[in-house]
């Protein structure tokens, strides 16, 4: 009895606990583990070689290219906020759909973006015409 | 007893603080060298040759009556490169008009990284070879270099990008002596590093 309610009470809080209050939690996961080297804890890039991702335009100009170029990375021009980044970005080939919304959630809504936040299905779509080292956009 | 454990957690107290004690003169690092006449000399940086993202040769005379900080990284590192360079940016910014400092990047693939991709990057960074150097050479002279400012360079095809290398910034005194360094991922790290370089700065 006594053990049974040790265990409802350790349920309880280890419920409460996985019970994070921001939904983005695997996102912020992902973007700490693969995004952040580059584009810093706080989404600033770095100056002229990587492109900032607080603020930056080109998530809401164009954002149906995100998921392809998190998947196959880029290669080429890309212009953010009136500036030219040239710098290669490799892509990461093993993310699922479901990883890639949630790290484009946790852009959206991180480092003061209020972007509207997508939904997966919304992502498998944006995914099914790319292919490899091709321009998305 | 209490007043034992109040006297061993001041103590702990004071151990703690102890970087902030510390005096204003910076120490020697690395291994001391035998001199001539078997005295101790401090560890030396040894004379280097390579070529900046202007094509200027920089050597050790480059740096006479100078600090400057050192560090090595490669354009197209996915690792810890970028949030190095974000840090060399910030000492290079705080630091921009104090002439007796100058910065010193090494690239670990002069394979890839030209005068020309260097002298790109210096650009897009914003900076200018008079203060921060961005030089290219013979690797095996380059990786040689790097145990001597206290960091690791080594081919590794199972590290990302293929280089297996530490993220350390040296600070070099003007008669070629290491000073201090740093993490070069870790900002707090750097803010106590840029007061090791000012503390240099106001050696006499």
């Amino acid at each position: 009895m006594k053990n049974s309610l040790i265990f409802t009470v350790f349920a309880a809080l280890l419920f409460l606990a996985s019970c994070e209050t921001y939904p983005y939690q695997q996102g912020k996961i992902l973007y700490t583990n693969f995004c952040e080297n580059c584009h810093m804890a706080d989404g600033t890039g770095l100056v002229g070689v990587i492109p900032p991702l607080a603020g930056a335009d080109f998530l809401t100009k164009n954002g149906e290219a995100v998921p392809c170029i998190i998947r196959n990375g880029i290669k080429g021009d890309l212009d953010v906020n009136g500036r030219i980044y040239s710098t290669e970005m490799a892509g990461i080939e093993r993310l699922t759909e479901f990883e890639i919304t949630n790290i484009i959630n946790y852009i959206h809504t991180s480092w003061g973006n209020e972007i509207p936040i997508v939904e997966h299905l919304q992502v498998r779509e944006w995914l099914k015409p790319c292919e490899k080292n091709t321009k998305p956009f | 007893m209490r007043y034992l454990f109040l006297f061993f957690a001041s103590l702990t107290i004071i151990m703690g603080c102890q970087s902030s004690l510390s005096p204003d003169v910076l120490p020697m690092l690395g291994t001391p060298e035998t001199g001539p006449n078997g005295d101790s000399i401090p560890h030396t940086i040894p004379d280097f040759s390579f070529i900046d993202q202007d094509s200027n040769v920089v050597n050790n005379e480059t740096f006479a009556g100078k600090a400057y900080v050192a560090d090595f990284f490669f354009i197209a590192c996915p690792t810890i490169c970028p949030k190095t360079s974000k840090q060399m940016l910030r000492i290079h910014d705080r630091f921009k008009e104090e002439p007796r400092l100058e910065l010193l990047g090494h690239t670990l693939a002069p394979k890839y990284d030209s005068v020309a991709a260097l002298n790109r990057y210096a650009h897009n960074l914003g900076v200018s070879s008079d203060k921060w150097h961005f030089v290219t050479g013979d690797q095996a002279a380059i990786y040689k270099m790097a145990p001597e400012y206290m960091n690791i360079a080594l081919n590794d095809e199972d590290a990302p990008g293929g280089i297996n290398h530490s993220g350390y910034l040296i600070l070099v005194d003007k008669n070629r002596h290491i000073r201090s360094f740093c993490n070069g991922t870790d900002p707090d790290d750097v803010d106590r590093f840029m007061d090791d370089i000012q503390k240099l700065l106001n050696e006499k």
